[in-house]
């Protein structure tokens, strides 16, 4: 047993950001709530002014690996989502080979458990090769060691509308759910940002806020047609949020996430054509921002994704036209999370412990993942310092790329620690002296 | 200023003091010798990664006149066909020596790019970025309007002037140009283009939008008359085509006899070229004595001279 992995004792810690507890952490599970229960060799850290969440657990991840190892890999991926406060992460099946058999999906799921600092669950394809047309072996994925349960083609939309009900049939069986990207491809040709004001003046080509509705609509519709559950990533416009609100209030099983540059960040930054900013779907206007922010408010909105997406410099030092889409994450979600939801007081702590890690753990279907923070249950714990701002520098992060767009950004507070069934994951400078 | 890239970026300062450098310069082109030694030692670096003959040549001729060196670097045939980047290419050209960069590409921002992203430090001049600005041809429009309209005198704008632009205003960074630079002279624009070939957002625009030439006739008192190229085989190729024939197009948008006939008798008919004739244009529009479109080209050699002189020779005056 190593260090990290002796009993833990963090007192006067702000468990959900509103009540004061001690987490006594031993053999991997919160033994109690109260100092006094502390084994005789436990290590202490004096938690006061932090707040403690339930270990987060991020949907919505790329990690590169296998394929595109340059940009990261499965563990500079690990890594990077430890440093985010991240116990568990979804990896999304664009690599090369693409996820969409039982072979890929447990290469990744043993890389993962090689690696060990987060749990990390492969997510499916789910069509061959992702090319739309013929479903993948969805069941052979369910049954592997992997236990597959969330299955997207993310990077390209289940268009044909015949192919998303087969899919969102046939994973009943195994209470499966279809994560869509939902992108029109015939409206979104050759397009490199969001449709409106900035892109008529910057001549870029639109991706109009259409292309993304009418896909949440069919499929939010689809879903009720064959009873079946739905997730909608990276939801962004104001209309989606209201078609999925509507469909909620039909009784439709349908979940939806928000990114957290989609929160935070508006099509104005564009402008410059800086490549940081290129993203799929692009960022929105501000109309869509508040959208977003009622949505996630009102419950519209599930879950907060990352979606995580490395690429080498190389793929974004360059014209706009040429540049990849995508934006790394990990590192900054809680942070911008924080300072969008948190300090302008849209959500409580207690919020963001259901919007990123209980909501996504249940969605995803993984055990042992967004618990409570309570005696007897799983050590998952992120524990974050609200007040210790910190400017974010792209350099500086664990993940092997550096296409952060919050590059300069200052954040209020950060994870100073994650841990995974007890054992420490993370630790920043400031803790690392009590957690060595 | 440091770099042309946008006319959105010019003040209208900064666009007459360009208009009134571009007079200097026209006027020393009629003297007997008409190169000037003012960039002696200056190296420009004509960046083309789409080819334009036209747009290339009269960057060139501007440079030489004004005694710069000039390096010609087009993308075909170069490094840049076998994937050197753009990042590369251009500090390739800046450790040959480039004091200045005038970069043609086909991505939007790509001259922003050049200029903004710490690759480079030359001075660097859009020379046509996708479909976003082209703003030394709006600054030779604007020259050839002030100088019909206007009677070219030193420090006049375009106030009071009609300027209507017909075409395709999606894809044209003419027009994106001269949305800008003409209202921020004081001009009125009016944009006379089918309804799928305005972009989404340009109702926010400083300009007033029809959708047939007809409509433009009969509602405006238009003083230069724009017409933009049309590019035949983007325009009906499939089921995305942005209108249902070229006949439809020419009937509804195309400049012929008789609505020329119809524009007032002061009103000047500009080109950017090269023209359809037959498509946006009629051959009898073209060649009427109000056509401007073989004096846009030799206005844009002394606003591409003007241009470099600014650039270029500031440093040393300052």
């Amino acid at each position: 047993m190593s260090a990290t992995t002796t009993p833990l004792v963090i007192t006067g810690v702000s468990l959900y950001g509103d009540t004061t507890a001690d987490l006594v952490i031993a053999k991997g599970e919160i033994v109690s709530l109260s100092a006094a229960d502390a084994p005789a060799k436990a290590r202490t850290l004096d938690g006061k002014g932090l707040v403690a969440l339930p270990g987060l657990v991020d949907l919505h991840t790329h990690l590169r690996e296998p394929g595109k190892e340059a940009a990261e890999t499965i563990e500079t991926g690990s890594r990077s989502a430890a440093a985010g406060g991240y116990v568990a992460v979804h990896a999304m099946a664009n690599t090369t080979p693409v996820a969409d058999s039982a072979g890929v999906v447990e290469q990744v799921w043993n890389r993962g458990r090689e690696v060990g600092l987060v749990d990390v669950f492969p997510v499916g394809a789910v069509t061959v090769g992702l090319a739309g047309e013929h479903l993948a072996e969805l069941g052979a994925m369910a049954l592997s060691a992997a236990r597959v349960r969330v299955f997207s083609d993310d990077g390209m939309c289940v268009h044909d509308p015949v192919v998303m009900r087969r899919a969102l049939e046939y994973v009943k069986t195994f209470d499966g759910v279809i994560a869509q990207h939902a992108q029109d491809p015939r409206l979104t040709e050759g397009s490199q940002m969001n449709e409106g004001i900035v892109s008529a003046e910057l001549g870029l080509a639109g991706w109009p806020a259409v292309a993304e509705e009418a896909i949440v609509a069919r499929d939010c519709l689809l879903a009720e047609h064959v009873g079946s559950r739905v997730h909608i990533l990276h939801l962004s416009t104001s209309r989606s949020v209201e078609i999925v609100r509507w469909a909620k209030a039909r009784g439709v099983t349908v979940t939806a996430e928000a990114t957290p540059h989609h929160i935070a960040l508006t099509d104005d930054n564009a402008r410059g054509y800086d490549a940081r900013f290129k993203v799929n779907p692009p960022l929105r206007t501000q109309e869509d921002v508040e959208a977003v922010h009622a949505g996630i408010v009102d419950g519209t909105i599930d879950v907060i994704g990352t979606d995580h997406a490395p690429h080498a410099d190389e793929d974004k030092d360059c014209e706009w036209a040429a540049a990849a889409f995508g934006m790394i994450g990990l590192e900054t979600a809680l942070g911008v999370v924080q300072k969008t939801l948190v300090e302008t007081g849209k959500v409580t702590w207690r919020d963001v412990a259901r919007l990123m890690s209980e909501e996504p753990a249940r969605i995803g279907r993984i055990e042992g993942h967004g618990r409570p923070l309570a005696a007897g249950e799983p050590a998952n714990v992120t524990l974050v310092d609200p007040k210790r701002a910190w400017s974010v520098d792209p350099a500086a992060m664990a993940s092997r790329s550096h296409n952060s767009p919050f590059g300069g950004m200052e954040l209020p507070g950060r994870v100073v620690a994650t841990i995974l069934r007890g054992t420490v994951t993370y630790a920043d400078e400031s803790m690392r002296g009590s957690l060595a | 200023m440091r770099h042309l890239l946008s006319t959105k970026d010019l003040s209208r300062e900064d666009a007459i003091l360009i208009l009134d450098t571009a007079g200097e310069m026209a006027k020393t082109q009629e003297r007997e010798n008409r190169k000037l030694p003012t960039l002696r030692g200056k190296t420009v670096v004509n960046l083309f990664f789409e080819d334009s003959t036209r747009t290339r040549t009269s960057f060139e001729v501007a440079a030489k006149r004004l005694s710069a060196d000039v390096i010609n670097f087009s993308a075909k045939g170069s490094s840049v066909a076998k994937g050197e980047s753009l990042k590369d290419t251009a500090q390739t050209l800046q450790a040959m020596g480039s004091d200045g960069v005038v970069i043609r590409h086909s991505a939007s921002g790509a001259a922003a790019r050049l200029a903004t992203s710490g690759w480079i430090s030359s001075a660097v001049v859009n020379a046509g970025d996708g479909t976003h600005q082209h703003p030394t041809q709006a600054l030779l429009d604007a020259f050839t309007i002030r100088r019909h309209l206007k009677g070219g005198e030193a420090g006049e704008g375009l106030d009071g002037l009609t300027v209507a632009i017909v075409g395709d205003v999606l894809h044209s960074r003419v027009a994106r140009s001269n949305v800008w630079l003409l209202t921020t002279l004081g001009a009125k624009v009016v944009l006379v283009c089918p309804p799928t070939l305005v972009p989404i957002g340009a109702e926010t625009w400083p300009v007033d939008i029809v959708h047939s030439l007809d409509a433009a006739l009969n509602g405006y008192a238009i003083d230069a008359l724009m017409m933009l190229r049309i590019q035949l085989e983007r325009m009906t190729g499939g089921g995305a085509a942005f209108f249902p024939s070229p006949a439809e197009y020419t009937r509804l948008f195309g400049l012929d006899g008789s609505r020329l006939a119809r524009l007032p008798q002061h009103t000047i008919v500009m080109h950017p070229g090269p023209m359809n004739r037959g498509l946006e244009i009629s051959a009898e529009a073209a060649d009427s004595p109000r056509s401007v479109v073989v004096e846009q080209v030799g206005n844009g050699i002394a606003v591409r001279m003007a241009v470099l002189y600014l650039l270029l020779a500031g440093e040393e005056v300052a």
